[in-house]
């Protein structure tokens, strides 16, 4: 067997290319999962039952499957239905694109949602009560109160999911995109040097985790930083 | 139960594969974690850089990228080291093989911070009342620590076996026939994906409810008197 440092080299704008793809993945469904996580980890953490369960069905299923059939169920599953084939729905449904941007999303709003309310629900009890005996509305305590503190307890384990996020955009390469995992997958058709192109891209993959492992410290130091002592 | 136009048999077939795949990565990925952790904790410095090695790089890349590499790229590897030997035939690793090795060297890097963790929590009292009555460190190990570990990282190790169990969905894409696998080969035919693929969902979500209720099952009888000082 012979390692050969010069196809790694040559390949490299093309996993360059990749990577641009793998983090628009990943940064759009992130915002777009956290968009729709908010709303359902406010029902999730509901008083009444019913708006609690909800979101639970949905939740359920995401956390329960694996990603890969979700994303099959949305751009091969999709195809069955005339009502998505004869309308302009298929534009968007027979866009491998847009389809796993839609499946990842909706699978970490799933996960989000569940780690937002658990850091609802370990705000201080005292904290809400001494917004309400300031006669706050709901509303007013939620997005002062509420929402920006569940945001800095939040913050250490949505760094991990977002990195979960980013080995699961793999999937994508399933459906025909040419993400990071896809590219080199296309590479390697060509040149048949699995080690050296998996290699390459695995070191992206482990990168780019680092780059959010150190983003997210920098933001959770900013956010908690009422609970550092000054230096 | 369901004939799915006669596809229903494929898609059973199909997830005992699955479970079976589960099943004998989590053996040898409980193998490894015990062995990180173990290495992790060593006074032999190598040996943790070793061991933090294998997680960092093992948590940052993707499983799919993992299954492969060691699908396309084994049977390099293994030609390579045979060649040494004298061997120079072909040598083929077959989807389950890879699946087994992607899957269980994921679970290990988990598991290995799972079972740290777990260690960690056991009292240095106990440690040193073990040497006082004359025990080795390594028979402490295996008599006192070990005992107790499991109960402290069972919870920990069931959300892990949660996520190796969707993660062998992955190993269809190098053609083993899985239960996502029997699916897609279900819909070539039938052209119906959407009733396929929910079919399979459904049976990955019995699956993992089975798995949840068999590790509330084994932690409750790890220590009936609810679990304290979980880890997870």
């Amino acid at each position: 067997m012979s390692w050969s440092w010069e196809v790694i080299w040559e390949y490299l704008p093309r996993l360059i290319d990749g990577m641009w793809l793998t983090l628009e993945l990943v940064l759009l469904s992130a915002i777009a999962g956290i968009l729709l996580a908010v709303p359902l980890a406010l029902m999730r953490a509901s008083k009444n039952l019913w708006i609690r369960a909800l979101p639970w069905g949905y939740i359920y299923f995401f956390r329960g499957t694996p990603l890969m059939v979700q994303i099959f169920l949305i751009y091969y599953g999709s195809a069955q239905f005339d009502l998505i084939r004869q309308t302009a729905l298929w534009n968007f449904f027979s866009e491998p694109y847009w389809c796993a941007l839609l499946a990842l999303t909706l699978n970490t709003a799933a996960y989000s949602a569940e780690l937002i309310r658990g850091a609802i629900q370990a705000i201080p009890k005292g904290e809400i009560e001494a917004a309400k005996a300031f006669g706050m509305s709901p509303l007013t305590l939620t997005r002062r109160i509420v929402l920006p503190r569940a945001f800095g307890i939040v913050l250490p384990a949505y760094g991990n999911e977002l990195i979960l996020m980013l080995k699961g955009s793999a999937l994508a390469s399933t459906i025909t995109l040419l993400d990071l995992t896809g590219m080199a997958r296309t590479i390697i058709a060509r040149t048949y040097t699995p080690l050296e192109i998996f290699f390459a891209a695995g070191m992206f993959y482990l990168a780019i985790s680092a780059c959010f492992i150190l983003v997210f410290r920098v933001i959770e130091r900013r956010l908690n930083r009422y609970q550092y002592t000054p230096r | 139960m369901l004939d799915l136009q006669g596809f229903g048999h494929l898609l059973w077939q199909g997830a005992w594969v699955t479970v079976q795949l589960a099943l004998v990565s989590l053996f040898f990925g409980l193998i490894l974690g015990l062995a990180g952790a173990a290495a992790k904790l060593s006074p032999v410095a190598p040996l943790r850089w070793l061991a933090t090695g294998y997680t960092t790089l093992v948590r940052g890349i993707p499983e799919l990228l993992l299954v492969l590499t060691l699908y396309f790229g084994g049977s390099m590897l293994l030609m390579a080291v045979a060649e040494r030997f004298g061997y120079t035939e072909y040598i083929e690793v077959s989807p389950f093989a890879a699946g087994v090795a992607a899957l269980s060297i994921a679970f290990g890097a988990y598991a290995t911070e799972v079972f740290r963790a777990a260690i960690q929590a056991i009292p240095q009292g106990q440690w040193e009342s073990a040497a006082a009555l004359g025990m080795s460190p390594t028979l402490t190990f295996r008599r006192v620590v070990l005992p107790q570990v499991w109960r402290l990282a069972l919870p920990g190790l069931g959300n892990l076996f949660q996520v190796l169990l969707k993660d062998t969905a992955l190993v269809s894409v190098v053609g083993l026939n899985d239960l996502m696998r029997q699916a897609y080969v279900a819909t070539g035919s039938t052209k119906e994906p959407f009733t396929f693929y929910m079919a399979a969902a459904l049976i990955y979500l019995g699956l993992t409810a089975v798995s949840t209720l068999i590790s509330a099952w084994l932690e409750h009888r790890a220590d009936p008197a609810l679990n304290r000082g979980a880890i997870t």
